[in-house]
């Protein structure tokens, strides 16, 4: 939002900037949307839109399916061709997807618990095969859905609605575990950061290949309140703007300085054959051997 | 015309020639005993007709990926036996709700558990319909031969097309394992079913929409139709709905949409019923020993005769109705500990009497003990009704056993 002082500045002098239009993207009477106020899910699936707007994709091409959770309610609210699923399964149904038509830019929208815990196998064994999805795990720490229990990113001490006394579970790392299955493009994002989200969702669905980014973003209702939060915006400022830091940025810290830190930007790219791609290969050496 | 090949070939291999045959083109799978023939020969098969085969990291992953498959527009399936079928229980549910073709072959193995994997079994008739939660559809399709597994997997792919549901084939491991001849159809002699496509311009389209009938035209993801499925109830246009007025006519709808159709899906064999005193109900493997045992029981006088559902689920209620109103007794014999019997007394209404044979030794049911059933304890008839083990498995591909 522009301050009046801005406002008050001649037009002329100020480069015209035309407002991002979201409606070709939202579908019709589907909104409001289900997510408490201050939830992040919903900055995050503006800077999805829009990575998706800058791909040039036809809306007929993009395909997003997702589990259960608050996070994986989002397919119902855009116009592309869309899966909502069950609990853990959204890349099993992707899979299928994309294998049954490659020409299909598939989209996985699922939450730190959808993706890490009921579904943790088939998220290794997608990284595993490079099939060329891209994975956006929104990780807000906890099940916002069934309304704050712990979930495999959980930070230890953390409360929890069944982790009263704090939570003693290690959690996962979503990029060190995508990274070490396979995945060949990893990133890490916030709702904070959005415009830097947006590049990496670009970047991420751009990639041939299992894409994972891991996106930090808050659970107010839940999360916040159970570990004393004063606000929406106090959490984004210490999960999202504290808790991380750049992977530019980390280079001039100390270990000492990145302890309890999480990296952002991209932490890893790599070149292996995409799956379909393969699969295609081998269909037309068989059928040329006919 | 060219002449129909016969092929001696293993019932897994029936039903994945029937598969491809129906148009099957995408298999996701977990491999498990007895019924990883059918991936296996999927894997070599699919990518040299230009299919899909992937191996998935287990049997939920497989049924998922086979709905989602089929939402991109392929006739799709997987194999599975007791153990893997359990896992896919939530994925099925999730097909009948969201109201997608697919077709799931479960060789029935002993259980419960890892149970006797080489050991055959009847044991998932009532988890095929009822193992997944809430009131759903159901379409079962139980085979008693090589031959039937591959026409019955052709009309498991149609019915599946037709109802936009999943269709379940169960056979027993006998049955997977065995070896008959099969008379491949030329392409085009059976018929084939494609699911119904939207006509319609795409902003008008409603995956759920029931004005013209039950079941909607069913568009594939990437075709310009852009709509949305979920699992969570939803109205005509795929969006989840908290109206219960909706959500009880999607209920009732999903349930309806086979049960006023049953008759068309229905398919029973009779043998030597017409002047029965004494019904046999049997299916699948059990109902090749209750022939045998028919025969026999005639030949001494006895006025005994079977039904053989094709179709499990729905259950056959007209044809089993029509028999206890004729026979004195009815006989099902099973190879579990009496399932299919309560839906065979549910049926009759105490207007018959209703004896269970069951048995889960892994052992076949064989025609000795049918005959001992219905004799009762009885002088034996002289007749030979205990066959050996050697001699069963030469009744079992016996030829005039497998028409009707
Ligand atoms: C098989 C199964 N188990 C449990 C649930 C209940 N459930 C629904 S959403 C959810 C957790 C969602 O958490 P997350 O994936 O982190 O997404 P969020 O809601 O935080 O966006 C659970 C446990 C379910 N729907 N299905
Ligand atoms: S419960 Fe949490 S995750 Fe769910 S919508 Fe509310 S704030 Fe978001």
């Amino acid at each position: 939002m522009s301050t009046p002082a801005e406002e008050a500045k001649p037009l002329a002098k100020k480069k015209k900037k035309v407002p991002f239009d979201y409606s070709p993207y939202i579908r019709g009477g589907k909104l409001p949307h289900i997510w408490c106020p201050g939830c992040g899910h919903g900055i995050v699936l503006k800077s999805l839109l829009r990575a998706v707007h800058a791909s040039g994709t036809s809306q007929n091409d993009v395909a997003m399916v997702s589990g259960i959770g608050c996070s994986s309610r989002t397919p119902g609210y855009v116009d592309f061709n869309t899966l909502h699923t069950l609990h853990g399964r959204a890349i099993t149904y992707a899979t299928g997807l994309k294998m049954a038509n490659p020409k299909l830019k598939v989209l996985v929208i699922t939450g730190d618990g959808d993706a890490l815990a009921i579904g943790g196998n088939h998220f290794i064994h997608a990284c595993r095969r490079n099939l060329d999805l891209t994975i956006l795990v929104y990780n807000n720490f906890t099940y916002g859905m069934t309304s704050g229990q712990t979930s495999p990113t959980t930070t230890q001490g953390k409360i929890s609605t069944t982790g009263r006394h704090g939570n003693i579970d290690p959690p996962f790392d979503t990029c060190t575990l995508a990274k070490a299955a396979g995945a060949t493009y990893v990133a890490r994002g916030t709702a904070y950061h959005f415009q830097e989200l947006e590049k990496i969702i670009f970047d991420a669905f751009m990639h041939k290949g299992t894409s994972v980014v891991d996106i930090i973003d808050a659970c107010p209702t839940y999360y916040g309140k159970y570990n004393k939060y004063a606000s929406a915006t106090d959490m984004m400022e210490q999960l999202e703007k504290d808790g991380t830091v750049s992977v530019k940025q980390a280079e001039k810290l100390t270990p000492e300085e990145l302890e309890g830190k999480l990296l952002r930007g991209v932490l890893h790219r790599s070149e292996r054959p995409e799956y379909s791609e393969e699969y295609g290969k081998l269909v037309t050496s068989l059928q040329s051997k006919k | 015309m060219a002449t129909n090949k016969k092929r001696f070939m293993q019932g897994n291999e029936a039903c994945a020639e029937g598969a491809f045959y129906a148009g099957c083109t995408f298999f996701a799978g977990y491999p498990i005993t007895p019924s990883t023939e059918v991936m296996e020969i999927s894997s070599s098969r699919l990518p040299k007709t230009g299919g899909v085969f992937i191996q998935m990291e287990d049997e939920i992953a497989s049924i998922c990926a086979i709905t989602g498959a089929s939402l991109g527009g392929r006739k799709s399936m997987t194999a599975t036996s007791g153990p893997g079928f359990s896992l896919m229980q939530e994925g099925l549910g999730f097909a009948c709700m969201a109201e997608v073709p697919i077709v799931i072959i479960n060789v029935m193995r002993s259980g419960p558990s890892t149970g006797f994997p080489t050991g055959p079994s009847q044991s998932d008739v009532m988890q095929a319909k009822w193992g997944t939660h809430g009131d759903h559809p159901a379409i079962v399709l139980i085979p008693a031969s090589v031959e039937e597994i591959f026409y019955e997997t052709i009309r498991a792919f149609n019915l599946a097309e037709i109802y936009r549901t999943p269709v379940i084939v169960l056979y027993d491991e006998i049955i997977g394992h065995m070896r008959e001849a099969v008379t491949i159809p030329q392409p085009g002699e059976v018929e084939v079913v494609n699911r119904v496509k939207p006509t319609c311009a795409p902003s008008e389209y409603k995956p759920y929409d029931t004005t013209l009938g039950d079941i909607a035209p069913l568009a594939a993801y990437g075709e310009g139709y852009r709509f949305h499925v979920t699992g969570l109830y939803h109205g005509a246009d795929g969006f989840p709905t908290n109206n219960t007025k909706l959500i009880e006519e999607a209920g009732q709808r999903l349930v309806r949409k086979v049960e006023d159709n049953k008759e068309r899906i229905w398919k029973n064999e009779e043998y030597f019923l017409d002047d029965a005193e004494i019904g046999i109900f049997a299916y699948g493997v059990s109902a090749r020993s209750a022939k045998f045992a028919v025969r026999e029981l005639r030949k001494k006088g006895i006025k005994a005769g079977l039904l053989r559902p094709l179709t499990i689920w729905p259950f056959p209620d007209s044809a089993v109705d029509a028999l206890a109103e004729r026979v004195k007794t009815i006989i099902v014999p099973e190879m579990n500990l009496g399932q299919i019997v309560h839906e065979v007394e549910r049926v009759a209404r105490g207007r018959c009497e209703v004896k269970g044979i069951f048995r889960v030794d892994t052992e076949p049911i064989k025609p000795a003990q049918i005959i001992e059933k219905i004799l009762g304890n009885g002088p034996m008839p002289s007749a030979p009704v205990s066959p050996t083990d050697s001699n069963m498995s030469e009744m079992l591909i016996e030829r005039d056993m497998l028409d009707g």
